[in-house]
C-alpha cells in the first residue's frame, strides 16, 4: 500500500516537471538563442547552453535599432488602454452590480454579444472609418480601438468584484449625506483596489499582445508597436536571429510582470464567482 | 420667511422630481460611456461592413464603391481556396481544442492536490499564458526551423524524419505547427477554469466516498465528472468559437502557407483586407463566417434545450 502510494506521489511530480518543462522550454530557448554570440550559433546549434554567453545582441537591439521606439509605443499603448478601460468599466460594472434598470438586460446582451463575434470581420470597416479622421497609423486610433474591444470583458470583471462589496456601506455613507457617486468615489472604489489591479493587468496584456489591428491600422516604423516592429523585422532581416530573439526576450518582460503581479487573483478570482454560482 | 427657510421649503417640494428624475438616469449616466463606445467602434462597423459584402469596395480604386448585389457570393462559391480554408478551419479548431483540454484537464487535476511548491509551479505552468501571442507564434516558429530550433534534430534523431527539415514549409504537416503552438498557449486557459470548478466541490463528499469504499477512479467518475461538466461544456462551446476565429499564430507562423495549406477562414479575411486590400471580398467572406458560427450557436441552443427536455 505504501510503496504504490509513493510511486503514485513520484509519478504526480513527474507530471507536473512535465509540464513546467514543456512550458518553460520555448521560453528558455528563446533566451538562450538571444545570448548566444553570432559565431556560436550556427556551430552550436543544438546545445542547450553556448560554450560562450554574450549581451551583444540586447545591447545592438537596444542601441542601433528601432525597438525601444517600439516598446515605448506599445508601453503608450497598453498603458493608455489599461487606464481608460478601467476607468470606463469601473463606472459600467458599478451600473451593473448596484442598478436595476430596464436597459439592463440589453447592456449586458449587447457587451456578450461583442465577445462572441469575430473581430476580423471589422478589420476594414474600422479602417475605412479611422481613416479620414486621420486615426489610421496614430497611436490614439490604436487606443480608441483597443479600449472598446476591452470594456465588455473588463465590465464583468468590476462588476463581479463590486458584487462582493456589501451594500450597507454605501447606504450608511449615503444616510450621512453623499450622493451615491461620493460613496462610489471614496468607499467602493477603494475597497476594490484589488480587483481594478486586476483588471489593469488584463487588459494591459490584452493591448499588449494585440496583432490584427495594429498590423492594419499602423504602418510606418514611428508609430509601429512591438508586434509590427517585430514582425517587419523578421521579414526584412530573417537571418539576425540573435537579435530578433533579444528583441523577443525584451517584448515578454512587461507582460510577465503583470502576469506574476496578477496571478494569485486568477484561480482565487474564478473560484469565488463559481462558489456564487 | 428668510432665504434660506424659502430655499428649504423650494427643494422640499421640488426634490422628490428632481431625485427621481436623477435615480431613473444614473445607472445609464454610469453606463453611457462604456456603451457609446462600444455602439461606435463596435456596432457601427460591423454593419458597415455587412453593407461592405454587398459592395465592390478596394482601397487601391478610387472608382470602386458601387453596389454590386451578390457578386462577391457568386465569386465565393466559385473559390477553392475558401472552401479549402473552411476545411482548415474545421481541423484546426477540432485538433487544437480537443488537445487543449485534455492536456489543461490533466494539469488542473495535478494542481489540485496539495503539494510542496504548488504554488511556484502553477505560476510556472501557468506562464505561457501571458505571452503575446504574436511573441509565441515566432517562438515556436523558431523552434521548428533547422537553423536555431531543436525540434527537426529532435525529430530526425528519433527517426520521425529522413533529414532535419522544417515541417512549416511541408504542405502535409505544416497545420502542425500552429496547433502545437495553440496548444502550448492555451492549457493554461482551460486549466485555470477548470481548477476554479474543481476547487469549488465540496471535499467531504470525497471522504464520504472514501469511507463508502469507492476507489479514486470510481470518485473521479461519480463526484469529479458532474461536478466539472457544466464547465466544461461551457468553455468547450465558448472556446470552439474563439479559437475558430484566432488568426495571430497562423499569421505569424505560415502566413497561410505553404499553397494555403494553413489558411483558415479568418486568415483568409485578414490576408484579403491585409494584402489585397479588398474590403468588399473581405467582408463577403466575415459575412458567411459570422452566419456559420450563428448556425453553430443555435445549433447548442437547441442541443442543450432537447437534453433539458429528456430529464
Amino acid at each position: 500500500m505504501r510503496a504504490k502510494s509513493a510511486f503514485l506521489t513520484v509519478a504526480h511530480r513527474l507530471a507536473i516537471l512535465a509540464y513546467v518543462a514543456f512550458a518553460l522550454f520555448p521560453l528558455f530557448w528563446l533566451l538562450k538563442v538571444a545570448v548566444t554570440p553570432n559565431d556560436l550559433l550556427y556551430s552550436e546549434g543544438i546545445r542547450l547552453w553556448p560554450s560562450r554567453a554574450s549581451l551583444e545582441h540586447f545591447d545592438f537591439v537596444l542601441r542601433h535599432s528601432a525597438f525601444p521606439v517600439f516598446f515605448r509605443n506599445s508601453l503608450i499603448v497598453s498603458g493608455s488602454t489599461a487606464v481608460v478601460v478601467t476607468i470606463l468599466a469601473s463606472l459600467s460594472g458599478y451600473a451593473l452590480s448596484r442598478f436595476r434598470f430596464r436597459g439592463k438586460y440589453w447592456l449586458v446582451t449587447l457587451m456578450l454579444l461583442t465577445q462572441m463575434f469575430p473581430l476580423v470581420m471589422l478589420v476594414a470597416p474600422i479602417f475605412k472609418i479611422l481613416s479620414p479622421l486621420g486615426l489610421t497609423n496614430s497611436l490614439t486610433g490604436l487606443v480608441i480601438v483597443y479600449t472598446a474591444f476591452n470594456v465588455p470583458f473588463a465590465t464583468f470583471l468590476m462588476q463581479s468584484f463590486f458584487d462582493g462589496i456589501p451594500k450597507d456601506l454605501e447606504e450608511a455613507a449615503m444616510i450621512d449625506g453623499a450622493t451615491q457617486f461620493v460613496a462610489f468615489r471614496q468607499i467602493i472604489l477603494p475597497l476594490t483596489l484589488p480587483g481594478i489591479a486586476a483588471t489593469l493587468g488584463f487588459v494591459f496584456t490584452a493591448a499588449w499582445s494585440e496583432l490584427l489591428f495594429s498590423l492594419m491600422l499602423i504602418s510606418g516604423n514611428e508609430q509601429a508597436t512591438f508586434p509590427v516592429g517585430l514582425l517587419s523585422f523578421v521579414s526584412k532581416f530573417s537571418v539576425d536571429f540573435g537579435q530578433m530573439m533579444a528583441a523577443g526576450v525584451l517584448a515578454l518582460i512587461p507582460a510577465c510582470l503583470f502576469f506574476l503581479l496578477i496571478q494569485r487573483y486568477l484561480v482565487q478570482g474564478l473560484t469565488a464567482g463559481a462558489v456564487k454560482g | 420667511m428668510d432665504y434660506a427657510a424659502r430655499q428649504q421649503g423650494l427643494s422640499a417640494i421640488r426634490r422628490p422630481l428632481m431625485k427621481r428624475i436623477a435615480d431613473a438616469s444614473a445607472p445609464y449616466l454610469y453606463s453611457a460611456p462604456a456603451l457609446i463606445l462600444i455602439v461606435t467602434v463596435m456596432l457601427v462597423p460591423l454593419v458597415l461592413g455587412v453593407s461592405y459584402a454587398f459592395r465592390d469596395i478596394q482601397l487601391l480604386n478610387p472608382f470602386s464603391g458601387a453596389f454590386i448585389g451578390l457578386d462577391h457570393f457568386r465569386a465565393l462559391s466559385q473559390d477553392e481556396a475558401f472552401f479549402r480554408s473552411l476545411r482548415n478551419t474545421l481541423w484546426w479548431t477540432g485538433a487544437s481544442v480537443l488537445l487543449q483540454f485534455t492536456f489543461g484537464l490533466i494539469l488542473a487535476l495535478l494542481l489540485d492536490k496539495p503539494f510542496r511548491g504548488r504554488a511556484i509551479a502553477q505560476a510556472l505552468v501557468f506562464l505561457p499564458w501571458a505571452v503575446p501571442s504574436f511573441l509565441a507564434g515566432l517562438n515556436w516558429a523558431w523552434l521548428f526551423n533547422p537553423v536555431v530550433g531543436p525540434l527537426p534534430h529532435w525529430f530526425y534523431a528519433l527517426g520521425l524524419m529522413s533529414q532535419p527539415a522544417n515541417i512549416l514549409s511541408d504542405p502535409q504537416l505544416a497545420m502542425w505547427g500552429p496547433i502545437v503552438a495553440n496548444i502550448w498557449w492555451g492549457i493554461p486557459f482551460f486549466a485555470i477554469t477548470l481548477l476554479a470548478a474543481l476547487q469549488a466541490i465540496p471535499r467531504d463528499l470525497y471522504e464520504a466516498a472514501s469511507i463508502d469504499g469507492a476507489g479514486a477512479f470510481q470518485r473521479f467518475l461519480s463526484i469529479t465528472l458532474p461536478f466539472l461538466a457544466p464547465t466544461i461544456a461551457i468553455t468547450i462551446l465558448l472556446r470552439t468559437v474563439w479559437i475558430s476565429n484566432f488568426a495571430d499564430l497562423i499569421i505569424v507562423m505560415t502566413n497561410g502557407g505553404p499553397a494555403d495549406r494553413t489558411q483558415i477562414v479568418a486568415s483568409y479575411i485578414f490576408t484579403q483586407a491585409f494584402k489585397r486590400l479588398d474590403f468588399g471580398y473581405a467582408s463577403a467572406i466575415a459575412l458567411v463566417l459570422l452566419a456559420l458560427l450563428l448556425a453553430y450557436s443555435l445549433l447548442i441552443v437547441i442541443l442543450r434545450q432537447w437534453l433539458l427536455s429528456k430529464d
